[in-house]
């Protein structure tokens, strides 16, 4: 049951994961920092009100209000869209590995990745947790 | 203050944190939230929130490069994040109900304990000679490049290895960050694996994990935008960078000088959540 040294499919499924969380965050630190200079301009001299405690409303929330949003131009939007790029990276990485586990043909291995996924599915899109 | 002064405070504060962490292997993450609610009296909710966000911005970087070296275990990885996703959610659904000065006081302690970790002198333990029945039924056994080649290494006590990764996923949940020094405990000293695959198999976890309870957040709406924007931006530049410099690096006394501050940092949050500042 030991098993061998990694297969060569490993090292390729590796460079793509590594390549894919690369882009997954260049792109959504760019999304933040373009949205974050209109947010500036509109913000930029409002006092800051983050002292209290609020919490954000539903159209920064939740992703159907956040893309929605986004569309209309609200720099906030925008930013937090960045922020759900960002999130979805990891996830994404988790998703290219079942595809990765499947063509290696480790089913123990496929199960396992599909429960971190179905895990991370059920956190993002909760919204009564 | 208004917003833009703020802004520009909390990314260079964010980019120091980051450049730092980074140089010290102790991660930017952990000094987010004591700076945001130390130093600038954000409210510890959103300050977690903005922590989260920056932990999986930097691991994700971090791993990208990590992963191309062959030292990460991806699938023990892959095995011990259905513990740590679980415990983060769990962490992340808890927190909510928690008294806030009973989080502030619990990340003093955990940012204490981190403080020790990063400090203390690592010998890399020898790991058993014998396959251990589970880890091998898992196909957890791996190597790692040495200079003599790829050297293999087993797995051990796979059970409490799996429990300490669901309380590292808890702290995530709870606490915003990312457990790095939980998660070495647990490959470290519980699974017995070589130093170097812990180290780099645990970076490549703490975004999975992070993200697991960023969605619990996002969606209770506890992450705000315009702290979330100058932070992540802060701490992945900083830590980009302090990834440059560390070839060139004296990281031995710079870790220790960057562990007292955040043992520091530990007591005021301790002290802090005694005093009852946190209350909301």
């Amino acid at each position: 049951m030991n098993a061998p040294a990694r297969p060569m499919s490993d090292k390729r499924a590796e460079e793509i994961i590594g390549n894919l969380l690369r882009t997954g965050v260049s792109i959504a630190a760019i999304v933040v920092f373009a949205a974050g200079i209109p947010y500036l301009i509109q913000h930029g001299t409002a006092k800051s009100g983050d002292h209290t405690f609020q919490g954000e409303p539903s159209q920064l929330r939740h992703i159907s209000g956040i893309i929605k949003s986004s569309l209309a131009g609200d720099a906030a939007a925008i930013i937090q869209f960045g922020i759900l790029i960002l999130i979805a990276t990891p996830v994404a990485r988790v998703a290219f590995s079942v595809f990765a586990f499947v063509e290696e043909r480790d089913w123990l291995y496929v199960i396992v990745t599909l429960i971190v996924l179905a895990l991370l599915l059920f956190s993002l899109t909760s919204t009564n947790l | 203050m208004n917003t833009f002064e703020l802004t520009s405070l909390l990314f260079l504060g964010s980019l120091i944190a980051g450049f730092l962490g980074s140089l010290t292997g102790l991660g930017g993450g952990v000094v987010v939230v004591p700076l945001l609610t130390l130093a600038f009296g954000v409210d510890i909710r959103y300050a977690i929130g903005t922590s989260l966000i920056s932990v999986i911005a930097t691991s994700s970087g971090a791993a990208a490069a990590y992963v191309r070296e062959g030292f990460s275990n991806i699938r023990l990885g892959m095995f011990l994040e259905i513990a740590t996703t679980i415990g983060a959610i769990a962490g992340a659904v808890v927190a909510a109900y928690l008294k806030l000065s009973w989080i502030a006081i619990v990340f003093g302690l955990v940012l204490l304990y981190s403080a020790y970790e990063s400090v203390r002198s690592r010998t890399d333990l020898r790991g058993p000679s014998q396959p251990d029945r589970l880890a091998g039924l898992l196909r957890l056994d791996s190597s790692f490049p040495a200079s003599q080649g790829l050297q293999p290494y087993h797995v051990s006590n796979v059970p409490s290895g799996f429990s300490l990764m669901f309380t590292a996923g808890v702290l995530s949940g709870v606490l915003g960050i990312g457990s790095g020094a939980v998660k070495v405990l647990a490959m470290d000293r519980a699974m017995k694996l070589p130093f170097k695959v812990s180290t780099t198999t645990s970076n490549f976890m703490i975004g999975v994990t992070a993200a697991a309870s960023a969605g619990v957040y996002l969606n209770r709406g506890y992450i705000d935008p315009g702290l979330a924007m100058p932070v992540m931006l802060g701490v992945l530049g900083g830590s980009l960078t302090g990834a440059r410099y560390l070839a060139g690096a004296k990281v031995r006394l710079l870790r220790i000088v960057f562990s007292v501050v955040v043992a520091l940092l530990g007591l005021e949050m301790i002290y802090n959540g005694f005093l009852g500042k946190f209350v909301q």
